[in-house]
């Protein structure tokens, strides 16, 4: 853009500069305090050791090399992958209806879906409690001689599920807005050409939103793994068995090892910061082709 | 030979009634209205996009006023052409006969003839980012012929072209209505097009529709 050289213009640069001023300062001070809160965790695992200490005795390393940890991080990557798949299961059809077609009762389907987003999450995981002792969930499952609630209820299928209840509730926010900024008129044409509803779906309005998809799986992964509240309540906290990397650091907390907290902590925003980039690599070929 | 008698759409508060109109077979027709009069509208019920509340929809003398979209036969082609992003413009042109699970030689066969008769026979490895107006409504018309429609429904066909060309475009649909015969119904506000191709031409106003002569 070039200037243009009267008073008012002038005047107008200087405004202009301030305004972007402004606005960086601004932004910049969220950015400044997401940089610092990582800085010092990691300034607090150093703080006085030696590069000896860093590299050999570091809390991480030492952390990484306890078994209930390595089991907390195993059941961890295990259930936040399977409760993101499950979430991408659901949203796909919940976001591809709702975004497509106007219906009765769609506002308040819209309002439901909300609902685990807005829900404290300690709220969440005590009415998954109390469903579960409900009928049908009590009843004996044939040839296993136990109730749901017994298979589920403080047991790793109640990780995944605690985990998937809120993530899905992200998923679907994200694969609404992903159909929303997909032409429909690309379905409607391949209509024309032959397919049935199913095909057109599958192999036009599925592959167009591949890039959705993938942050939608992202996202309720992320989601998923620093859930903690409804798992406390609805999986419990057991050594060994329904420990995940957010319940880690509460256990380790509670025994004072604030240490090893931060430790679980940072290869938390490892594993988060490593599937951020391999889905915005993955994300970003797609689109290079 | 298209044949609307009496059809009523409603698109929630918009309606057109009772809306009648017939286009011989091999004929190029040019459906004309001020932008909002519901030309678009008339077209997806023709289609079978939108149902239909009264009257009944002939093609070729049969009746698919309800029937799917895929039934009817029709080649449609929409103003932005509404490529799909994620295939290539070879995947795209032999889509309908992909679906029809026509031989893969058929179908590279069709594919090809089109792409040279299209003049697109270069873009064909391409996927549609960053194609020309002009080019991507080729591939959309194209994609709609593969599978030899009696009917071809164009919505704005030309909005996106540049008058350098545009002549090239006149040329093209002449071209594709007198080798392939097919009957043509083409959407547009512009009478220039409508002067230059149609031998019907239609004109949507208050909901009625009224043949003009040329």
């Amino acid at each position: 853009m070039t200037p243009t050289h009267n008073n008012h213009t002038l005047g107008g640069g200087l405004s202009d500069k301030l305004f972007f001023l402004c606005m960086g300062i601004i932004g910049g001070t969220y950015v400044l305090l997401i940089v610092l809160l990582l800085t010092a965790d990691v300034a607090y695992m150093l703080k006085g050791a030696s590069w000896h200490e860093i590299v050999f005795e570091n809390p991480m390393v030492q952390a990484l090399g306890k078994p209930e940890i390595r089991h907390s991080i195993t059941l961890s990557l295990i259930s936040c992958s399977l409760s993101a798949l499950l979430s991408l299961f659901v949203a796909v059809p919940i976001g591809w209806l709702l975004s497509r077609f106007r219906f009765r009762g769609r506002n308040v389907l819209d309002a439901i879906l909300d609902i685990p987003i807005v829900l404290p999450p300690l709220v969440v995981g005590l009415s998954l409690l109390i469903l579960f002792q409900f009928w049908p969930f009590t009843m004996q499952v044939p040839f296993l001689g136990k109730s749901l609630n017994e298979l589920v209820v403080y047991q790793v299928p109640a990780v995944i599920l605690a985990q998937f209840s809120v993530a899905a509730a992200f998923a679907v926010r994200t694969m609404k807005a992903t159909f929303d900024e997909i032409n429909p008129r690309c379905e409607q044409v391949a209509l024309t050409l032959g397919c049935s509803r199913m095909q057109a779906f599958m192999r036009v309005a599925l592959p167009e939103a591949g890039r959705g998809m993938l942050t939608a799986f992202t996202l309720a992964w992320a989601r998923a793994l620093g859930e903690f509240g409804p798992l406390l309540i609805f999986a419990g906290a057991t050594r060994n068995k329904t420990e995940v990397l957010s319940t880690t650091v509460f256990l380790e907390m509670s025994i004072g090892d604030l240490e090893a907290a931060v430790a679980v902590s940072l290869i938390m925003v490892l594993a988060a910061v490593t599937v951020l980039l391999i889905t915005r690599i993955w994300g970003a070929k797609d689109v290079m082709v | 030979m298209i044949t609307l008698d009496n059809i009523t759409v409603q698109t929630g508060e918009f309606v057109l009634r009772e809306v009648s109109l017939q286009l011989e077979a091999g004929e190029y027709g040019a459906l004309m209205g001020r932008t909002g009069c519901g030309k678009t509208t008339l077209l997806e019920a023709i289609i079978g996009l939108k149902p239909v509340q009264g009257g009944t929809i002939h093609i070729g003398g049969v009746d698919v006023t309800h029937a799917r979209p895929a039934a009817r036969g029709i080649g449609y082609v929409p103003q932005d052409g509404a490529l799909f992003s994620t295939m290539t413009i070879r995947e795209q042109l032999g889509f309908a006969l992909e679906i029809r699970r026509q031989p893969k030689e058929q179908i590279k066969q069709r594919v090809d003839e089109l792409a040279k008769w299209l003049n697109i026979e270069h873009l064909l490895a391409r996927r549609p980012h960053g194609l020309s107006g002009g080019e991507r409504q080729r591939v959309a018309m194209g994609r709609a012929l593969a599978f030899n429609p009696a009917i071809l429904l164009l919505d704005e066909p030309l909005s996106a072209v540049d008058e350098t060309t545009r002549g090239d475009m006149y040329d093209l649909l002449r071209r594709v209505q007198q080798e392939t015969e097919v009957t043509v119904l083409h959407v547009t506000h512009n009478l220039e097009e409508a002067q230059e191709l149609a031998d019907a031409v239609f004109v949507l106003s208050d909901g009625c529709i009224r043949k003009e002569e040329i």
